[in-house]
């Protein structure tokens, strides 16, 4: 162990209340894989470009590579693996990329649906143009986006569903 | 039989077996955040190397002092190459036949290379320790253009090959030469060149470019020095071929080695190789008995790990006036940085850029390829291609357009006239290959006329006119691209890596509940195999895929196999995995037999079990016969339902394909659209359409990026420029054109199920559609060759070069 200060952190990560001590210089996206075992998010260049690392931070998509762990104290946190429905069942958006065929190496993917579930919420029914736009900053090497897409109308168009059935009742 | 007696139809549903779109296996986990890459693993006591880098790019170290770094809290160990030494290791093989430094052995050869391996409890200790590692350099002269780099006074890059006028491919003709590469009939060709109506020579350059999957290269190696048995987890694509590598690097017996490749974030080629990252660990955890940790990042990755390309073609056509071709003539600078670290299978220096010819009917050809050295990162790698295949496509298919346009010739309409017919398969291609079979003439007409190639046409032609008389500032292009690939390496009489024979194999078992677990060689990285590969099995055997569980990447358990890259997975394991299934077929059929107490020869299959001829009604289906083979097998037969197959290909797969591409490009900013892009693929059989269409989807986007903009590109002194994904082009959602795919079915006659292999044919045939595209809109203009990538700024200088801002 190196003798840097240690700094106490307090967040909530997928509901779960959790306080550590951590160096100052820890990452976000360091201090979720190897502090607490959260390996959903994913490293994929550090700099911030391919999102891979997206977590939902106090209801913003975050790339937890360059968060430091501190910045996040206080923190109401989501990752994929909080993205499941309360029974276990794949969520609107995880179904949506399984059924549109929404992914392949699975590397992009929990940053992809982290960054998609935030998006959903800024805006629950986006054209196709206003999801590409809103997964820009998510970069995916072996789908070519098409599927990804797809796979977000998919999940749009379910979790809009009971609304539209109660607007018509 | 009842109403509830489910149809033949319905049988055949439940199966989820080859031709349906099924759902990926895959997808439950990864959806979830529960994939299980290398970064995720944790063992106790693990710790972290790092690497010490070389800012230069061909220096002299004349001193590396660690002390202060070994001084830091937390730091274990710094090797160095006289560490490697002890242990023999300071160097290592690459699989084109040339060595590697593992470590910089008093030089280096390009920036970035490995100085050092710092060994610390966490990343960052590890991080600061470098800063710590005090390395002094000496800057020698550096070479970056290979066309400079047989000179005679260029530097000497490689002082340990002083001397050697043999390389691993025969004789080398200057201190910076690798080898020289020639197939054909140089005579014949020169032949059909001087007695030519019409002939065409363009220097075609296949930029630098890098696969840069999403997840790095990374291994944790862990040393067990009670047992003597070493574990590798890592990022690999041929977990056997790693194993044997690290055992004969190693001298650790092959069976003491266990080779764990878990889930991959993508491969594309970069993840095939050995790199210095996994013999660093594996040394550090011998030398300090616990599990070392190595995971490059990006900067190292884009700069270090396996550059793709670098080919530097200077392309011959010679044809009739009527446009029909008559002779090839190509020779091919290839760049291989410091070392030559190409992927290919060993006997092939240029891998199979032979297939240069084509999708055409060339008499006679002839090629020729120098390897050379200079002071960038060593590779060459199968950038999502089979063995510089995407070179070659590329050297072709714009050849053929500049011939198009010497001749004044429509260039679908040249590539159609000069087509290899269907009656000509199997077709003895000039350069060597036989090629299985094509029906290029139906694939392009579809292509064509759903395209509305003859519309575009007209369209392109007013939109010129309109530009000459200043109503518009774009301009228009339209891409043609058909592609012939050669992939599933290979047939054991010319593939070999490091001697192993490019086979591949699965095994099958099925359980005594009629479900089953399979193995096989090859190594998916987001080709869903675990989804496919039950596919198979599913229609071979009639057990549901559901049932079937597909296991890869444990060489302890899975058979020897050489991996996927290259196309290779469905055209060689695909077919093993066929033949294992048969085996246990005919098995399961003796058994029914005896079950049925008639005659195996009376029985038929039908979707999921045999049954009497002529008497549906008797019949025992796949479950009861897995039952049967451990409940009560027939006397004098092994109990068990299981089976192994290792497959070597009779011959290559030769898939191929008609792109188009339609852009627009506006002459003052150079900003391309792709206005539409449509992609029919034949890849024989068709697995599961789903993961088909997916798979060329992601390769056209990749070709998209290189095409377009992707570059690894080194300045004069040696910088290399675009090592990170600020500059290294990786298209968004928002820039992506949006893809339309179509196919044709024209099965491999000698492939068990008829598959030839699809994943890497849209990178392979994007590039040469979208280059053709930009090409082609300024080809009014008087542009006959612009080279890639093809990104805002060129296509301004290209614009303005030919006089469309005057």
């Amino acid at each position: 162990m190196s003798d840097i200060e240690q700094i106490p952190v307090t967040l909530t990560v997928n509901g779960k209340k959790v306080q550590r001590f951590v160096e100052p210089r820890t990452l976000l996206i360091h201090f979720l894989r190897e502090e607490l075992n959260v390996t959903g998010p994913h490293i994929g260049c550090e700099t911030s470009h391919c999102g891979a690392c997206t977590v939902e931070m106090n209801g913003m998509s975050v790339k937890s590579c360059t968060v430091f762990a501190v910045q996040a104290n206080g923190a109401e946190m989501t990752t994929i693996e909080g993205m499941a429905n309360p029974d276990g069942t794949l969520s609107a958006l995880q179904e949506g990329f399984r059924q549109m065929h929404g992914l392949q190496c699975g590397f992009c993917t929990p940053g992809m649906i982290t960054r998609a579930h935030t998006l959903l919420k800024e805006n629950p029914n986006p054209s196709e143009e206003e999801i590409r736009m809103g997964i820009a900053g998510n970069l995916c090497r072996c789908t070519g986006y098409q599927n990804i897409v797809k796979a977000i109308q998919y999940a749009a168009e379910q979790l809009n569903q009971p609304e539209t059935q109660e607007a018509a009742e | 039989m009842n109403d509830m007696t489910p149809t033949r139809e319905q049988r055949e549903a439940a199966l989820e077996g080859m031709g349906c779109k099924r759902k990926r296996v895959e997808d439950v986990r990864f959806t979830q955040g529960k994939g299980q890459y290398v970064d995720d693993l944790k063992l106790p006591g693990m710790v972290f190397g790092d690497f010490v880098r070389s800012p230069y790019p061909h220096a002299k170290i004349t001193k590396i002092d660690a002390s202060e770094a070994l001084k830091l809290p937390g730091v274990i160990a710094v090797l160095t190459a006289e560490d490697l030494k002890g242990v023999n290791l300071a160097w290592m093989p690459t699989l084109a036949g040339d060595v590697q430094m593992v470590l910089a052995d008093g030089k280096v050869l390009y920036q970035n290379q490995e100085v050092a391996f710092v060994i610390a409890e966490d990343r960052y200790i590890a991080d600061d320790a470098i800063q710590l590692v005090e390395v002094d350099y000496e800057e020698l002269p550096v070479l970056t253009d290979p066309f400079k780099s047989m000179d005679t006074d260029a530097p000497v890059l490689r002082p340990d090959l002083e001397g050697k006028t043999e390389g691993a491919h025969g004789p080398r003709k200057h201190h910076n030469h690798i080898f020289n590469w020639e197939v054909g009939d140089k005579d014949e060709t020169a032949k059909a060149f001087a007695e030519a109506d019409v002939t065409i020579n363009e220097m075609i350059s296949y930029h630098r470019t890098h696969p840069s999957p999403l997840e790095t290269c990374q291994c944790v190696a862990s040393m067990d020095k009670v047992k003597g048995e070493l574990t590798i987890w890592g990022t690999f694509q041929a977990p056997h071929v790693i194993r044997t590598v690290a055992s004969l690097l190693s001298t650790i017996p092959e069976h003491k080695i266990h080779v764990i490749a878990p889930d991959i974030g993508g491969g594309f080629g970069n993840k095939v190789g050995a790199y210095p990252g996994y013999i660093c660990s594996i040394v550090a955890s011998i030398v300090t008995g616990v599990p070392v940790k190595w995971v490059e990042d990006r900067m190292e990755n884009l700069s270090t790990t396996s550059f793709a390309r670098d080919y530097h073609m200077t392309t011959e056509i010679a044809a009739k006036s009527d446009g029909t071709v008559t002779g090839l003539k190509v020779h091919v600078l290839a760049d291989h940085g410091g070392f030559d670290a190409c992927a290919d299978p060993s006997k092939w220096p240029a891998g199979f850029f032979n297939i240069v010819t084509g999708s055409y009917d060339f008499p006679t050809a002839h090629l020729e390829v120098d390897g050379v050295y200079t002071n960038k990162a060593p590779g060459g790698v199968a950038y999502r291609c089979s063995f510089r295949v995407t070179e070659a496509a590329y050297c072709i298919e714009r050849g053929m357009d500049i011939l198009a346009q010497k001749l004044e010739m429509d260039p679908a309409d040249l590539r159609i006239k000069n087509f290899i017919k269907p009656e000509q398969f199997p077709y003895q291609s000039a350069l060597g290959w036989e090629y299985d079979s094509g029906d290029y003439h139906t694939a392009m007409q579809k292509a064509m006329d759903t395209i509305g190639y003859r519309e575009l046409r007209a369209e392109q032609k007013a939109k010129q006119e309109a530009f000459k008389r200043g109503e518009t500032r774009e301009i228009m292009g339209i891409g043609v691209s058909f592609f012939t690939e050669i992939v599933g390496a290979g047939p054991s009489k010319n593939c070999d890596i490091l001697g192993v024979a490019m086979f591949d194999s699965a095994e099958i078992r099925v359980h005594p509940t009629g479900s089953v677990i399979s193995r096989m060689g090859t190594k998916s990285q987001g080709q869903g195999h675990e989804t496919t590969w039950a596919q198979i099995i599913a229609t071979e055997i009639g057990i549901p895929a559901a049932d079937i569980m597909v296991e890869e990447g444990n060489t302890d358990t899975a058979p020897y196999g050489l991996g996927t890259y290259g196309s290779r997975s469905t055209p060689v394991a695909g077919a093993a995995i066929a033949l294992a299934a048969r085996k246990i077929r005919n098995k399961a059929q003796m058994i029914a037999a005896h079950m049925l107490e008639v005659s195996e020869y009376d029985l038929e299959w039908d979707v999921d079990g045999f049954q009497v001829k002529g008497n549906p009604e008797a019949r025992k289906s796949m479950k009861e016969i897995a039952w049967a083979a451990y409940h009560a097998p027939p006397p004098n037969m092994e109990p068990g339902l299981e089976a192994v197959s290792y497959y070597d290909p009779p011959n290559m797969t030769y898939p191929f394909g008609a792109y188009f591409c339609v852009m627009d490009i506006d002459v003052d900013t150079g900003v391309a659209t792709t206005r539409r892009f449509y992609a029919l693929d034949d890849c024989g059989t068709r697995i599961n359409p789903m993961i088909i269409e997916g798979q060329v989807h992601g390769g056209l986007t990749e070709a998209f990026a290189i095409a377009m903009g992707q570059e690894i590109r080194y300045d004069e002194t040696g910088n290399v420029l675009g090592a990170s994904f600020m500059d290294f082009f990786i298209p968004t959602a928002v820039e992506t054109p949006h893809w339309e795919t179509d196919h044709t079915v024209t099965p491999s006659p000698h492939h068990p199920i008829g598959a030839k292999g699809v994943g890497e044919s849209p990178n392979v045939g994007g590039v040469p559609a979208f280059s053709n595209a930009v090409n082609d809109a300024f080809q009014f203009l008087g542009n006959t060759h612009i080279q890639m990538p093809h990104d805002a700024w060129r296509n301004w200088q290209a614009a303005k070069n030919l006089g469309a801002h005057s």
